[in-house]
């Protein structure tokens, strides 16, 4: 498997990472080789055999239909660069 | 239960300046779960709370923050799925959908891609007695709902409320089934009824409890009968998907708009592009959201957070065993049971409130006289005051004595009306109400008697004319009813009235 230049771009626009141009081929060298170590594992038949999801046979864990959490408006807005008047603001996005 | 029978509605035909189109339309409903709290949090999801006052530090997406699966989201899912008479999936896979916006602060949205927690089903969408259309359900899964950005409090900036990030929404995904704007609007509303019946979601648009997402496309006459029979979407046009509709009217507005863009490209020998659009209500049009189309790309993966939703088949018959009658089997048994016509039947259950309202009066009296009077009277009373059937100020009981007063002769229909008002404006019981305001209709036939008697006497000009006119007997028994404030019987005072007139 080979990723080439464009596919990084890509993968990086999809990110939101910016990658300068010069750094794109090395990465998608890089990108590539993780590809092709990885893609070994494709050598192994599996055939018939059902997906590990857990180590240890457990069940998706549920909870009761209640409100325990929230009202900590503060706190969700502790981090944020820009809140006003309880919203978090940022650059202008509208469709 | 004897099923109602239907015949499948002609699809919309729009003719084009050289050709006709139909039109081909599928549908993706986001229905909010009726939880009290988040898929995957304890926050609240309430509606209108002060912004990002609903919102836990896994909404938030804080670091290290774990998503723990609310198992009353998971039931309700599967008590739609088995509404929509739908195959349940005791095993399923939360997926991650990863694209990048403000009110999504995960990055990604938790759904489920391959393995949906409910498979195919259908929907009877009833357009008119005797007509429906049978739309497939593709699947039902479950999903995190986005927050709201707000985009007109400062010139500059977007406003972010986190309330309703994560709350937990069923997308169900119907196959392109609909096959005209009108039909699109009934699926809805017929989506609306039975999710309302089960409890699973409460249907407010308003609030945006209900949204939809309309796939719309354009073909020629036969090219849908042939996908029908291949299952061959090659023979069907380029599909538009106008997204976040949640008004009936904008629904079918968008439809009609966008179906006409296509066919004047087409039939301009252009191509369609299969596109993300957005419909604005004021300029009546689509427009395309170019934004979405590098999104599209959401390179799904499992969500290692958590894992498979199985539960045991034991588990899903016990809500099967719990499942409310739902509109199509209790419109068939008002049509059965009661002797009403289907189309009153269908006002009668649109929703269970009114339709347990109905059966109230109607149990043990004639089912269409109390359909008459719950659909005219009552009905039509409460939606010209705004007044939900839950606050009727004229109760079952009530309304049901005077049907018995009508019934036992005591008052006639047109006193039954005066009645109504007097239970709608004052209360009280009807028979109590009809003897202490002595409106019980005089059935005894002296008194009549006596009555018409009194205005033929009044009127010798009028009695000659009559005997050489008879349709003048009506107006003899106008007088006799006003003469006895309407209490009597209408039928012996027309009789009485032809009787002594000599006319028939």
């Amino acid at each position: 498997m080979s990723v080439d230049n464009e596919t990084v771009r890509r993968a990086a626009k999809l990110a939101r990472i910016a990658v300068a141009d010069e750094d794109v081929p090395g990465l998608a060298k890089e990108l590539s080789s993780i590809l092709d170590w990885v893609e070994q594992l494709s050598e192994v038949d599996v055939e018939g055999v059902e997906p590990m999801t857990s180590v240890t046979p457990m069940d998706l864990k549920r909870r009761t239909d209640e409100v325990t959490d929230g009202g900590i408006q503060d706190k969700i807005l502790a981090n944020a660069p820009d809140a006003r008047e309880g919203f978090f603001a940022v650059p202008k996005v509208v469709e | 239960m004897t099923a109602l029978a239907y015949t499948e509605p002609a699809p919309k035909v729009i003719a084009g300046l050289k050709d006709d189109w139909e039109l081909v339309i599928g549908m993706e409903v986001h229905a909010q779960v009726a939880s009290k709290s988040k898929l995957f949090s304890g926050a609240s999801t309430a509606f209108g709370a002060e912004p990002n006052s609903n919102v836990s530090l896994v909404d938030a997406a804080m670091p290290g923050m774990l998503p723990v699966i609310n198992e009353f989201c998971v039931e309700q899912a599967v008590r739609t799925g088995l509404g929509l008479k739908a195959e349940i999936n005791l095993r399923s896979v939360f997926d991650r959908k990863n694209y990048f916006y403000p009110d999504l602060p995960q990055g990604y949205q938790i759904s489920q891609y391959k393995h949906p927690v409910v498979g195919e089903g259908e929907v009877l969408v009833d357009m008119e007695p005797g007509v429906g259309r049978r739309v497939r359900i593709e699947r039902i899964h479950l999903e995190q709902d986005a927050g709201k950005s707000i985009h007109d409090m400062d010139p500059a900036m977007s406003f972010v409320d986190l309330n309703r990030t994560g709350v937990a929404l069923m997308e169900i995904v119907s196959r392109p089934d609909i096959r005209g704007p009108e039909e699109a609007a009934e699926y809805v509303r017929k989506l609306r009824q039975i999710l309302r019946y089960l409890g699973t979601c409460d249907g407010n648009m308003q609030e945006g409890s209900l949204r939809a997402d309309v796939n719309v496309s354009v073909c020629r006459r036969g090219a849908y009968e042939k996908y029908r029979e291949t299952g061959d979407f090659s023979h069907l046009g380029t599909r538009c998907e106008i997204k976040n509709m949640n008004s009936m009217r904008f629904i079918q507005q968008a439809i009609e708009f966008e179906a006409r863009r296509q066919i004047a490209i087409i039939e301009d020998g252009g191509t369609v592009d299969q596109e993300t659009r957005l419909y604005d209500p004021v300029k009546g049009e689509t427009r395309s959201m170019r934004s979405k189309e590098e999104a599209h790309d959401y390179r799904y993966f499992p969500d290692p957070d958590l894992l498979p939703l199985e539960f045991s088949q034991a588990w899903v018959d016990g809500i099967g065993a719990s499942l409310p009658e739902l509109p199509d089997d209790k419109k068939a048994r008002f049509v059965k049971d009661y002797g009403v016509t289907e189309y009153d039947a269908s006002v009668l259950t649109a929703d269970v409130e009114h339709a347990d309202f109905f059966e109230a009066v109607a149990k043990g009296r004639d089912g269409k006289q109390a359909a008459n009077w719950v659909i005219n009277e009552l009905f039509g009373r409460l939606n010209k005051e705004s007044t939900p059937v839950s606050e009727s100020p004229v109760s079952a009981a009530q309304l049901g004595g005077v049907i018995d007063l009508i019934a036992k002769g005591d008052i006639s229909g047109k006193i039954a009306k005066d009645l109504f008002e007097i239970l709608w404006t004052e209360g009280g019981d009807p028979a109590e109400v009809v003897e202490a305001r002595g409106m019980k209709q005089v059935t005894d036939t002296g008194a009549i008697e006596a009555a018409v008697d009194e205005v033929l006497a009044a009127n010798p000009d009028k009695v000659e004319q009559a005997k050489a006119k008879p349709s003048m007997a009506g107006w003899f028994v106008g007088q006799v009813m006003k003469a006895t404030q309407g209490k009597a019987n209408p039928q012996a005072v027309q009789a009485l009235v032809k009787q002594k007139l000599g006319v028939e």
